[in-house]
């Protein structure tokens, strides 16, 4: 593998200091939640509660439906109003089947059995637990925390990576998490090392967040713990973008459709490490995470600890609601994050931000002109693709020139969207062109496989043809023996 | 509330075509300005001419491929052809030769490949050489420079202009006695009539580094090329390719037999070299894609320069040279796809 | 004048045995040529080309025996693909060697007409019907590759083609 090295990447302005100038505080209590099945990567959870039921907090109410799913808890004590379509912000509005949660505001917590000392438990009694408090990764991806841990342990020796290198503009959650709530990181990342049987863990974040820096020290400090290390990253954008995150911390490039696991490391959000605390130390599942309620559009700037399931208006209205310049809502940052239609779905698992956006944080694209070849694009990309060319063949749909130049590559990260001279939205062509290669892709791995078996079988019949002559020349000998 | 959406980033920077091509235009003021301090008003005129030309014919071309007039009329690409063209032209040159080349330019290099974006040629270096492949006459008729221990003939701006616009010298004028050949062109001729460098030196036309007038030209096309790099317009891999290479073979022939070759500030200072250099070989349609890509070109055109300047048929070689590299463009960048990020080469 | 002549037709010949010795392929580019097609080919191991299976209809392409538009399940974009590949004429798939599907379809048992006699499992050339004598036969959707041969042995005619996504 030629020399690793980060590369590309923007400095942008952060927008962060209004967001992270007050504490964190709860969100105030809505009476209805709307919890989506398929808020997870992988299968939809399935319902274990009916309408009509009463649950408890924390109570399970669906169970993973798959290998690659989660469980999903009741953020509040109250009675399941319905389980039905309702529209979900990943789905970008389209319904998808969720739990309506009526809340009775009691706040009722089911019991859950004391949790052992997570270092007396086997790593894989550790990783089992931790897939039953709902655990998925919370920096965006949502991917079901215990079947990474499980398929990254293939008897190697693992490094654990802490992500909170919050790179993208507006967001600040893991900021004030790791300000605040330091202690629970680091203990998550204790449980992790543990569950990993890794020695190594990297905390990593940007180099302009001091006052993280200090708290998480003091929190290594506090736990003397040798194992875990904090390291300050440079805070261009896309920083924290998983491979180049690790690229930058360790000094080695994962390979192309590879996983971080095969250069053994396994990289989590801050966030999921403060959630799998809370649940292997307090018994409490994953029901609540911190969004970043930000933009010119909503009247107070600020962070909140919130449920799962609240309506993103209610969320907007505990923060003193619309402004009169209020234009975009957007979820997740200002690069990569969704414009959604509407406020009235819910915060799920993979609810980092809400952007309140006005006309002072868009700054919409201009007409589309040609592309002039300035190279702008390359010069940025973090994968160090030629987005000229991927453009190009995606104008004329050439799908073998988009695989040979990296189109599976891309991040979809926008850095070159946002220097394009001739304003050509990039990412959105490379967005819409991946299905189509991810399903020529697919179809190439599902013939290779027919081969496979197809040259099994062949070699089977060979084999047992060749015994059946075999079997009767050796009668044919020994006939001819007796004979003579 | 409902709310209007739109596709992520949301965010990008207030960049466009046009203010690229305004700050090349900017940068392009000095040697604008220092060509009319040694050659008088022509160039002004030329300039003129070429961008009426060059607006005209691609507001008609954009009509004939149905495309809109903004924004692509005003983007400033058509504006640059017509002024890089026109650099290239002598002053007095007669009206229809920068309206030819520009027209030539804009219509059959630029909007038959498809217009913006999509020209495999430097248009501006299509249209100088058809002109001067088809009147080299009439492309070589310079004027000496203004300066001490010259005497240009002293033309008004009234002079200028009936000159370019009949293709005819004033009354009182031969064109012998108002014309003179370039440095380059001069330097030519005398090696050709067996003259060693240090006698074809000794005209009165050269200065110490190179002809007289043109080293500060090009100085002042280095100082606008270097305002484009600062400001990341261009970037470095081009012109330093360039003029490395030109300056290395220079050297070494210059090197080899002093007397037999010019040296290499003299090739770095003359004629379109540093115009080359940061405005025409930087055109980024025609140019390599990745960097490792643009050093080759830059280089391949260097050497090329120096070739054409040296053993080729005419005295200065730049505008062949970008587009023979233009020809090799689509294999260079064949060859020079930089690494992606997780694969192994 | 002659001279001219003559070194223009001597550049020309010197070009095209050049041109000639390039496209020469010893026994191990060969065989790289084969690989590369059978990458190309869906491997649905049909024989609808009339060959026993895709690396047969490899080989015999990479020969000159067999031409590009006998492959109905990999369609006018293998035809095409394969004629980039090899430097022939693009043509769409020969309708003589079988049509091209729109969509992908797989086998499905009727598990109520069954009996259980294994000869359709002995036909499928990538193994993907799960069964032994006297018990049910299953076909496992994800690894039929749509190859039919399983339809002409079933005695009691309880297969048929459904699209794949169904």
């Amino acid at each position: 593998m030629a020399k690793p090295g980060v590369r590309g990447g923007l400095r942008l302005d952060a927008h962060k200091e209004r967001s992270t100038a007050q504490a964190l505080r709860a969100a105030s209590s809505v009476e209805t939640l709307v919890l989506p099945l398929d808020q997870h990567a992988g299968a939809p959870a399935v319902p274990l509660v009916k309408p009509g039921e009463r649950v408890l907090r924390g109570q399970p109410i669906a169970e993973p439906g798959g290998a690659i799913s989660a469980w999903l808890h009741s953020p509040a004590s109250g009675t399941v109003a319905a389980i039905e379509p309702r529209p979900a912000p990943h789905r970008l509005g389209a319904p998808t089947l969720s739990i309506v949660v009526a809340n009775d505001g009691r706040d009722e917590r089911y019991a859950q059995p004391a949790p052992a000392p997570f270092d007396q438990l086997s790593p894989e009694q550790l990783r089992e637990i931790i897939g039953r408090g709902g655990i998925v990764g919370l920096g965006g991806a949502v991917f079901p925390t215990a079947a990474k841990l499980s398929s990254a342990v293939r008897g190697q020796e693992l490094r654990l990576l802490l992500n909170g290198a919050e790179c993208e503009p507006y967001i600040s959650c893991d900021d004030m998490l790791m300000r605040e709530r330091a202690r629970d990181v680091v203990f998550g990342a204790r449980v992790l090392l543990h569950a990993l049987t890794a020695q190594t863990c990297v905390i990593a974040i940007e180099d302009d967040t001091p006052q993280a820096a200090a708290a998480l020290e003091a929190a290594i400090a506090e736990a003397h713990d040798q194992r875990i290390q904090l390291r300050q990253v440079g805070s261009d954008y896309p920083a924290g973008g998983e491979r180049q995150l690790i690229t930058a911390v360790f000094d080695v490039e994962v390979p192309a459709g590879g996983l971080p696991a095969d250069v053994n490391t396994v990289c989590l959000n801050v966030g999921t490490a403060a959630a799998v605390a809370y649940w292997i130390r307090d018994a409490q599942p994953l029901t609540n995470r911190i969004v970043t309620v930000t933009g010119d559009g909503v009247l107070e700037q600020r962070n909140l600890d919130v449920r799962l399931g609240t309506p993103l208006a209610a969320l907007i209205y505990d923060c003193g609601g619309y402004t009169s310049r209020m234009s975009r809502l957007i979820m997740g940052g200002s690069m990569m994050g969704q414009s959604l239609p509407h406020d009235g779905m819910p915060v799920i698992k993979a609810t980092n931000c809400i952007i309140a956006a006005s006309a002072l944080d868009l700054q919409p694209r201009a007409a589309e002109m040609p592309c002039i070849r300035c190279g702008n694009c390359a010069e940025v990309c973090p994968a160090t693709l030629l987005p000229q060319q991927l453009h190009w063949y995606a104008m004329g749909r050439d799908l073998d020139a988009l695989e040979a130049y990296g189109l599976m590559d891309c991040i979809e990260c926008g850095c070159c969207d946002y220097v394009c001279p001739s304003q050509i939205p990039l990412a959105e062509r490379f967005r819409d062109m991946k299905p189509a290669l991810t399903e020529r892709l697919a179809a190439r791995g599902s013939a290779a496989a027919a081969r496979t078996r197809f040259d099994a079988r062949t070699a089977r019949l060979e084999h047992i043809e060749s015994e059946r002559l075999a079997a009767l020349a050796k009668k044919r000998q020994e006939l001819a023996k007796k004979s003579s | 509330m409902p709310f209007a959406t739109a596709p992520a980033p949301h965010v990008v920077a207030p960049s466009s075509v046009a203010r690229v091509m305004r700050q090349v235009l900017y940068a392009l003021i000095p040697t604008v300005a220092l060509h009319v301090v040694f050659f008088g008003p022509g160039l002004l005129i030329q300039i003129v001419l070429g961008v009426v030309t060059a607006l005209a014919a691609e507001a008609a071309a954009l009509r004939l491929r149905g495309k809109p007039l903004p924004p692509f009329l005003l983007d400033g690409s058509a504006i640059i052809t017509a002024v890089l063209l026109a650099l290239c032209l002598p002053p007095l040159a007669p009206w229809w030769l920068v309206v030819s080349g520009v027209a030539f330019a804009i219509l059959l290099a630029k909007h038959l490949f498809g217009g913006l974006g999509a020209n495999p040629f430097n248009p501006a270096m299509v249209g100088y050489a058809v002109l001067l492949v088809s009147f080299p006459a009439r492309m070589l008729q310079w004027l000496p420079p203004n300066v001490a221990g010259l005497e240009p003939a002293s033309l008004s701006f009234v002079d200028t202009l009936t000159t370019i616009f009949t293709g005819m010298p004033p009354a009182r004028f031969t064109w012998d006695a108002i014309t003179s050949p370039t440095p380059l062109d001069a330097l030519r001729t005398d090696l050709a009539l067996g003259m060693t460098m240090g006698e074809a030196h000794a005209n009165a036309m050269f200065s110490t580094f190179g002809g007289k007038g043109w080293e500060w030209i090009n100085l002042a096309t280095l100082a606008g090329g270097g305002w484009l790099l600062a400001l990341r317009i261009i970037r470095w891999h081009i012109p330093v390719a360039m003029l490395t290479a030109l300056f290395v073979c220079a050297s070494i022939m210059s090197a080899a037999d002093p007397g037999g070759y010019a040296g290499p500030l003299f090739h770095l200072t003359s004629g379109a070299s540093m115009l080359g250099a940061f405005f025409i070989a930087t055109d980024p349609v025609s140019a390599a894609t990745s960097d490792r890509g643009k050093l080759i070109y830059g280089a391949g055109i260097g050497v090329l320069t120096y070739v054409i300047r040296t053993w080729g048929g005419y005295p200065d070689g730049v505008a062949f040279a970008v587009l023979i590299m233009n020809l090799t463009v689509p294999l260079i960048d064949r060859y020079t796809i930089p690494r992606i990020y997780g694969h192994a080469r | 004048m002659l001279p001219a002549l003559l070194t223009m037709v001597g550049l020309a010949a010197a070009a095209g045995a050049a041109a000639a010795l390039a496209t020469r392929r010893s026994n191990e580019d060969q065989k790289r040529l084969i690989d590369e097609i059978d990458a190309l080919l869906p491997q649905t191991q049909c024989g609808r080309c009339t060959f026993s299976g895709c690396r047969p209809y490899a080989s015999a392409l990479a020969s000159g025996e067999a031409d590009i538009d006998q492959c109905p399940p990999g369609g006018n974009a293998t035809a095409a693909a394969l004629a980039n590949l090899l430097g022939r004429e693009p043509r769409p798939v020969d309708p003589r060697f079988g049509a091209v599907r729109a969509q992908p379809l797989v086998a499905w048992i009727d598990e109520s007409a069954c009996i259980g006699c294994v000869k359709c499992i002995q036909a499928c050339p990538v193994d993907a019907i799960v069964g032994a004598s006297k018990f049910m036969h299953t076909v496992i959707a994800d690894q039929c590759t749509g190859c039919e041969l399983c339809i002409p042995p079933c005695p009691v005619d309880c297969i048929v083609m459904r699209p794949a996504s169904a």
